[in-house]
């Protein structure tokens, strides 16, 4: 079978792209590649939840936050290498999702919508309360280490995170790829689509619902800890409703339901408001408010479903 | 004692704007079951308009009359212009145009008006407090308001020809249009009124809490507790809903949780009320049929 034709193939050119960086980009244009990977793994975390299984949450960057929060506390406090705080960071964001999906599953759409964004507005508060401040370091919050490239790898840090970023983010792509496309992915999509017949089909739509939840907190909160190492920086205020609703552009942007769509939603969150912060302090907002907006009448599906359309015409 | 006492006034105080901010919701919910997440960006720029207004010279009354109108006339275009195209979208699709709505909202207002934090004009004086000093003239005057408010849009759906066509343009849109109501219509008066309650509301609050983009995040939070705690399909409920919200919020921040934790109160609010009564305590229970 040919190369090009291959379906494979987008993969194997989208690993290539993503390593070109490694040898051509500046240290700061690698921090933000790095940027854009985190940014992946956490739109693709709402996806699966909003766009998969029709959850629309409002307050992902609360689970973005704990995952942030659990390595720089571990990496700060226990001095527990980085890498190995992504796994606890994993499983306790997965645990939290599981809770609050509980009381989610009677909460139908604009109320769970509603209720996560509360969460968002309140999540700077609950970092920052007194009684934690001992391990969060309150409203300063916390500094960590950059870490270097192990085995001797003739890689300076910023190369080494990126590349640490990417194979996570692989790994997670991949997870994701096959589950939504297995029985469970179709499962979920039934759910969001369809939910008597779904539960009439024998589908536990209870079951399902929280461990989507369980299973996006768990994706955002690996980026989150993949954000925190990244930015060496973790304090309350950066994880307010801004985060949140930024991850919500991304996946509406990218579009819902779409793997590759995280990836293209991930790209515009990091560089437009860059490219709009240039105009005005206030643009990047107005530019996601009107965006938004746009999106939701001309291209519902986002930037993946412009590609679909072009791909169906015949050339 | 005394202190309990006021907290209690200045927990009805802000009660009523909370009480406001959430009969503006419910109006918008009753026609739409959509929940406006942009009424209190929406409310905060008419403050803005109406700052800016006072600041060339209008006196603050000229100020507000004009405020309220145009609000009228803003919350009414874009029912019309974004939101009717998208009555019948999924949810997904309402709740990104709202979020897109909150967003530039916020941002062009913080582009006009700067990020700064600006102090709002108080109408009713700065005098000493009255009543043995439980009650600032600011917490009176504008609960005063916030009731004339919240009576006089009842009485105009209570008792004009207008308010009933609103009503059953809200409570069956089908039926309504074949007796000639002008359903569509309807929906961008009611959006036109919300925004005129939300600017009422936000020309209260601001002396209090000063005038910033991102000042009725806040506001928002609680009056949708409020709006959830009486019953989000219940005007009256939820203006009662934003009552108590308003006084559990001041004695909670005074005496349980402290002043840091005071949004995370409604976000508990808000939980607990959709767990163990998702109705509210005046709302009808919803029965879909399957």
């Amino acid at each position: 079978m040919n190369l090009i034709t291959s379906r494979y193939f987008p993969w194997v050119f989208l690993v290539a792209v993503a390593v070109l960086p490694l040898m051509f980009a500046s240290d700061y244009k690698l921090f933000q590649f790095t940027m854009v990977v985190v940014y992946a793994i956490a739109v693709l975390g709402l996806n699966l939840l909003t766009g998969y299984n029709g959850q629309v949450s409002l307050g992902n960057g609360a689970f973005y936050a704990i995952g942030a929060y659990v390595t720089a506390i571990m990496m700060d406090k226990w001095d527990i290498p980085y890498w190995a705080t992504i796994p606890f960071s994993a499983v306790i964001c997965a645990g939290v999702g599981f809770l609050i999906g509980l009381p989610a599953l009677r909460l139908g759409g604009m109320y769970l919508a509603l209720t996560t964004f509360a969460l968002a507005v309140a999540t700077p508060q609950l970092l920052k309360y007194k009684l934690f401040d001992d391990y969060t370091g309150g409203v300063q919050g916390i500094v960590i280490n950059k870490p270097d490239a192990p085995f001797g790898l003739p890689l300076n840090p910023d190369q080494w995170l990126y590349l640490f970023a990417l194979t996570v983010g692989a790994i997670l792509f991949i997870l994701a790829t096959n589950l939504v496309r297995g029985r469970i992915g179709r499962a979920m999509r039934a759910i969001r689509d369809q939910p008597l017949a779904a539960e009439a089909m024998g589908i536990d739509i209870a079951m399902f619902k929280t461990r989507t939840f369980a299973l996006s907190a768990m994706f955002t909160g690996i980026a989150g800890s993949l954000g925190a190492i990244t930015i060496q920086f973790v304090a309350p205020d950066a994880f307010g409703v801004p985060l949140s609703l930024t991850f919500f552009v991304g996946m509406v942007v990218g579009g819902g339901a779409s793997i590759g769509g995280a990836i293209m939603g991930a790209l515009f969150i990091q560089f437009i408001p860059n490219i709009a912060d240039e105009i005005s302090k206030a643009a990047p907002g107005a530019v996601y408010g009107l965006i938004l907006i746009a999106f939701m009448f001309l291209l519902p599906g986002g930037l993946a479903s412009l590609i679909r359309i072009l791909k169906r015409k015949p050339a | 004692m005394d202190g309990f006492i006021h907290q209690i006034v200045s927990g009805i105080a802000s009660g009523g704007i909370y009480a406001s901010v959430a009969l503006a919701l419910v109006m918008i919910y009753q026609a739409t079951h959509h929940v406006n997440f942009a009424q209190g960006e929406m409310a905060m720029f008419s403050t803005y308009i109406a700052l800016t207004l006072i600041q060339a010279g209008v006196p603050y009354w000229a100020a507000f009359c004009i405020t309220v109108p145009v609000s009228f006339v803003i919350g009414a275009l874009i029912q019309r212009v974004v939101m009717e195209p998208l009555a019948k979208a999924p949810v997904l699709a309402s709740v990104g145009v709202f979020i897109g709505l909150l967003l530039t909202f916020n941002s062009v207002a913080g582009w006009i008006f700067t990020y700064t934090l600006k102090p709002f004009p108080s109408p009713f004086g700065e005098g000493k407090p009255l009543f043995g000093g439980f009650v600032s003239r600011h917490e009176l005057g504008s609960t005063a308001v916030t009731l004339v408010v919240l009576l006089s849009i009842w009485a105009f759906f209570r008792f004009t020809k207008l308010g009933l066509a609103m009503r059953a343009a809200a409570y069956n849109p089908v039926s309504s249009r074949l007796v000639g109501v002008p359903v569509n219509k309807m929906l961008a008066l009611g959006w036109g009124l919300a925004a005129s309650i939300g600017a009422i509301a936000g020309m209260m609050v601001a002396p209090v809490i000063f005038l910033d983009p991102n000042m009725m995040a806040g506001v928002l939070l609680y009056a949708f507790a409020g709006a959830l705690l009486g019953g989000i399909t219940n005007p009256l409920g939820a203006v009662v809903g934003g009552f108590i919200v308003g006084i559990i919020e001041n004695l909670g921040g005074a005496y349980v949780v402290g002043t840091e934790l005071k949004l995370t109160t409604a976000l508990f609010i808000i939980v607990v009320v959709l767990t163990v009564k998702p109705a509210g305590l005046f709302g009808k229970t919803l029965v879909s049929r399957v």
